[in-house]
């Protein structure tokens, strides 16, 4: 399918980018004080001495069977690096998007019911600040104002730490919250839960706000057509009307920008990661940028395009299944 | 639907006609006008900046190690920095910097996606599908971490940072301008066009180009905030500028040690930038409202 | 059953688009509302059913069913009047129903909000559907599985479970074929005699008007400029508007 296509060119087109960019990698890997014999043999661990077609060959072959390289900064395999990264930056990601969800759905409903009165403004105006605001700014804003000032959250990290040795979190899926969960570990889920807040609600800003003008946009898009006349014609009272009525003509846009903004809001979460020193994705990445680590770097950059393409074949299914416009094509 | 005689905007408010002039066009309009208003006070503080900022010198690598880290006061309204360089003087300077960054990588994304667009979609067959291929790859990666990657592999600096930019921004505009081409091509009337014999390049050129440029316009509007945010992001890494350029991303990141105790040195940068993407997209939003048709009835 | 509205005016701000002084439509009975598109007849249809600030209009004079006065009601008393004693069908029936909903679930939905449970509202809705001589099963698809014939039926259907005595037809007709029409047509006749329910038909086809309909009023510019029996409006119009009606529908001029 399609999708195939796309993965494979991304693919490519990492490789390509690894190897147009200025930079001895093998020098990186050997480290600083290497001799040059040092230097070669580091070269041809890393297999940088064949021929051009060949390491395209090998990089795919590698892709494919799970060999994503060798981070240069740890010593390990990016792939491990990331699988072991990775969930605490998608739990990041998903908590923003159920908060985005949860408020800009209303919002956008509210704003849409009296358009141009000073409500819908000002829901408009919220929605662009949203939209517009630097996410690192915000991230240390809260974090002084909440955390620091006002001590009504925690400053950083995934839980207390004190906790892992009261109530030691066994490892079931990865994410922390689901884990805490599904072994009933009740102060570990509390402590999870909140500090999971502070960084949740920054990456949620941009979601909210883009979904807030989208579900107004769809809303007022369809408010004039004849079956709303109609519905309120059989007695349906406005705020169904509003609600479940004209929403389920907009869910189908609103997962396609759900789609659009999971990969935008994964990379954001990068940013505020190191603010808020959440062991995910970002910090794992920055630190590869500070050495200079190509693979890590490529590979970071792989997994997010993948899981960007794998997020909109997901929306494409729920698509077909809640809008029945789509499946009877 | 339901034959409704030229009902004007469905909230129960009067209608706001343009006949009111330039004050009703202001009440109905007012989150356009602001923003257009700020953004405007931007490029002026930005052109400006040498007259307005009582420190020029501290936009540079001056440093007045006896003033380090003042908070703010009648001398320095926003405080002095690590280095005791006047933060509002640095802030008007910065007004210098990322707009003119959001200028180039959206010129440079014109000057690409504009012909292929057009190649794209006036030529179609396996010249748009290699071109849409190329864009749905690109558009894989979301923006930022592909400019994060590709300026993370460069050396930084504000070109680099540029470059990267520019190079993620491209495909969206190849998708808007071959989707206009392509609608426009395939009418009826360019056919006729065709079979009088007028040149390739004078339809192109004459039809094409003229119906792509409202949406171009809109669609640029639109972006000029989500550059900044992103250059700023990236600056804010140590991808883009290096101390001494007073860009706003580096000033908080720079200023991040400091924060929890002098708090002035990140907020005002940051707000500045807030500010910035929020007035240009207030403005880009309003842009859209005005000249796309179907909104105007909804406003 | 008795729908009375006098001296209605509805307006856009300072723009009047209906002016009646009087229109009426009995138990049983059919009334024709003629007129050319945009003289105002579907906000009257709007007005009735106390839905014409939805569109930003605002309605001043009185509108009475059965003696109560419905202009001024407030929102929750009107909801409950809605479908259940005054329904409305539109033109264009594919775009009456909601793509993304089942074509029975709003109608289900509006039933349980008066008080049936799940199953007294299936059933009545289920017998309305047998009413017009289609399938219950039909509930089930969306809109975009159905014909516009079938869809204007069903439209009809959910007025007729809603147990709607008076049924206000904006266009019901015009996006139909002509057997079609001739279908929904002869619904409105047997709904009329087996149930005694009233229809207010409004249409710019007066053909059709003087085939289905016991009175006409005509319409122009929001105004009732003529109303009475159809055979007498038809036979021999007063206003000259009705004349000119009249002229542009041959068929109608050589009937007795």
């Amino acid at each position: 399918m399609l999708a195939v296509v796309v993965v494979a060119g991304v693919v490519l087109l990492t490789f390509v980018i690894a190897h147009a960019v200025p930079g001895n990698p093998a020098a990186s890997w050997a480290g600083p004080h290497a001799s040059p014999a040092q230097v070669a043999a580091a070269a041809k661990y890393l297999g940088l001495d064949r021929p051009l077609p060949v390491q395209i060959a090998k990089y795919f072959e590698g892709i494919f069977t799970g060999n994503w390289g060798l981070s240069i900064h740890t010593h390990q395999s990016v792939l491990s690096n990331i699988a072991t990264a990775a969930p605490a930056s998608l739990e990041l990601v998903i908590a923003a998007l159920i908060i985005a969800l949860a408020v800009g759905v209303p919002a956008g409903l509210a704003s849409a019911r009296r358009p141009g009165r000073p409500a819908d403004q000002a829901i408009r105006a919220g929605s662009i600040l949203g939209v517009s605001m630097p996410i690192f700014w915000m991230a240390l804003i809260l974090q002084l104002v909440f955390a620091q000032r006002l001590h009504v959250l925690p400053v950083a990290g995934e839980y207390s730490p004190n906790l892992l040795f009261t109530n030691p979190l066994t490892k079931v899926t990865g994410f922390p919250v689901l884990d805490a969960l599904f072994t009933g570990n009740w102060p570990m889920l509390g402590s999870t839960l909140t500090h999971l807040i502070l960084p949740a609600v920054v990456v949620a800003a941009y979601p909210a706000g883009l979904i807030s003008r989208m579900v107004r946009a769809q809303i007022l898009d369809t408010v004039g057509e004849t079956h709303v006349q109609m519905a309120r014609a059989l007695g349906l009272p406005e705020r169904d009307v509003f609600g479940r009525y004209l929403m389920k003509l907009a869910w189908s846009p609103v997962s396609a920008a759900i789609a659009l903004v999971f990969g935008y809001s994964l990379v954001n979460t990068f940013l505020v990661e190191s603010i808020f020193d959440w062991p995910g994705l970002g910090s794992y990445a920055v630190a590869s940028i500070g050495t200079l680590d190509t693979p890590a770097i490529l590979g970071v950059t792989l997994f997010v395009a993948i899981a960007y393409v794998i997020a909109n074949l997901i929306v494409d299914i729920v698509q077909a299944v809640i809008d029945p416009r789509i499946r009877l094509r | 639907m339901i034959e409704v005689p030229e009902a004007p905007a469905p909230a129960p408010t009067p209608a706001p006609a343009a006949a009111q002039g330039s004050r009703g066009w202001l009440r109905s309009n007012p989150l356009l006008a602001f923003g257009g208003a700020i953004s405007a006070l931007i490029v002026i503080i930005a052109v400006f900046a040498p007259l307005i900022a009582p420190d020029p010198g501290d936009a540079g690598s001056a440093t007045h190690p006896f003033d380090v880290l003042k908070p703010p006061s009648a001398n320095h309204w926003f405080g002095t920095d690590q280095v005791g360089r006047d933060i509002l003087s640095r802030v008007i300077y910065g007004a210098r910097i990322s707009p003119l960054v959001a200028l180039f990588v959206l010129l440079i994304a014109c000057a690409i996606g504009i012909p292929l667009g057009i190649a794209a979609g006036y030529f179609g067959g396996w010249l748009d599908d290699v071109i849409m291929r190329l864009t749905d790859i690109v558009l894989a990666f979301p923006a930022l971490l592909l400019a994060l990657a590709l300026a993370a592999l460069l050396p930084p600096s504000m070109t680099s940072l540029t470059i990267a930019i520019s190079a993620t921004w491209w495909p969206w505009y190849v998708r808007l301008i071959r989707g206009q081409a392509a609608s426009v091509a395939g009418r009826p009337y360019i056919e006729s066009c065709r079979a009088l014999g007028i040149s390739r390049r004078r339809i192109i050129f004459r039809h094409i180009l003229p119906n792509a440029i409202t949406p171009l316009i809109v669609q640029v509007s639109l972006d000029v905030g989500g550059v900044i945010l992103t250059a700023s992001a990236l600056s804010f890494l140590g991808l883009g500028a290096q101390d001494p350029t007073p860009d706003w991303g580096l000033m908080v990141s720079e200023g991040q040690t400091y924060f929890t105790t002098d708090w002035w040195v990140v907020t005002f940068p940051g707000l500045a930038i807030l500010i910035t993407a929020f007035a240009f997209n207030l403005l880009g939003d309003g842009l859209r409202d005005l000249l796309d048709p179907r909104r105007v009835i909804l406003r | 059953m008795r729908l009375e509205i006098t001296g209605l005016n509805v307006r856009f701000g300072a723009r009047s688009v209906v002016d009646v002084d009087e229109l009426g439509v009995d138990d049983a009975e059919i009334v024709g509302l003629a007129g050319e598109s945009g003289s105002g007849k579907s906000m009257t249809t709007l007005a009735v059913l106390g839905l014409a600030n939805t569109v930003g209009a605002t309605v001043a004079g009185s509108i009475k069913l059965d003696g109560r006065e419905l202009v001024g009601l407030p929102e929750k008393v009107l909801i409950g009047l809605r479908g259940s004693r005054i329904a409305a069908i539109f033109q264009s029936p594919s775009m009456a129903f909601n793509p993304v909903f089942r074509v029975g679930d709003v109608a289900l939905r509006a039933l349980r909000r008066h008080g049936l449970t799940g199953s007294e509202a299936t059933g009545r809705v289920d017998q309305a559907m047998r009413g017009v001589l289609l399938s219950p099963d039909l509930l089930r698809r969306y809109p975009s599985q159905l014909s516009g014939g079938q869809l204007q039926r069903v439209a009809i259907a959910l007025a007729v479970a809603l147990r709607a005595e008076v049924l206000l037809a904006d266009e019901p007709t015009s996006a139909l074929d002509v057997t079609v029409q001739a279908e929904v047509l002869e619904l409105l006749r047997e709904l009329r005699s087996r149930d005694g329910m009233s229809v207010l038909f409004i249409s710019h086809d007066l053909a059709v008007i003087a085939e289905l309909c016991d009175r006409v009023a005509v319409m122009q510019a929001g105004s009732i400029v003529e109303q009475g029996p159809t055979d007498q409006i038809m036979s021999g119009p007063q206003h000259p508007y009705t004349a000119d009606l009249l002229r542009s529908v041959p068929a109608i001029e050589r009937r007795g």
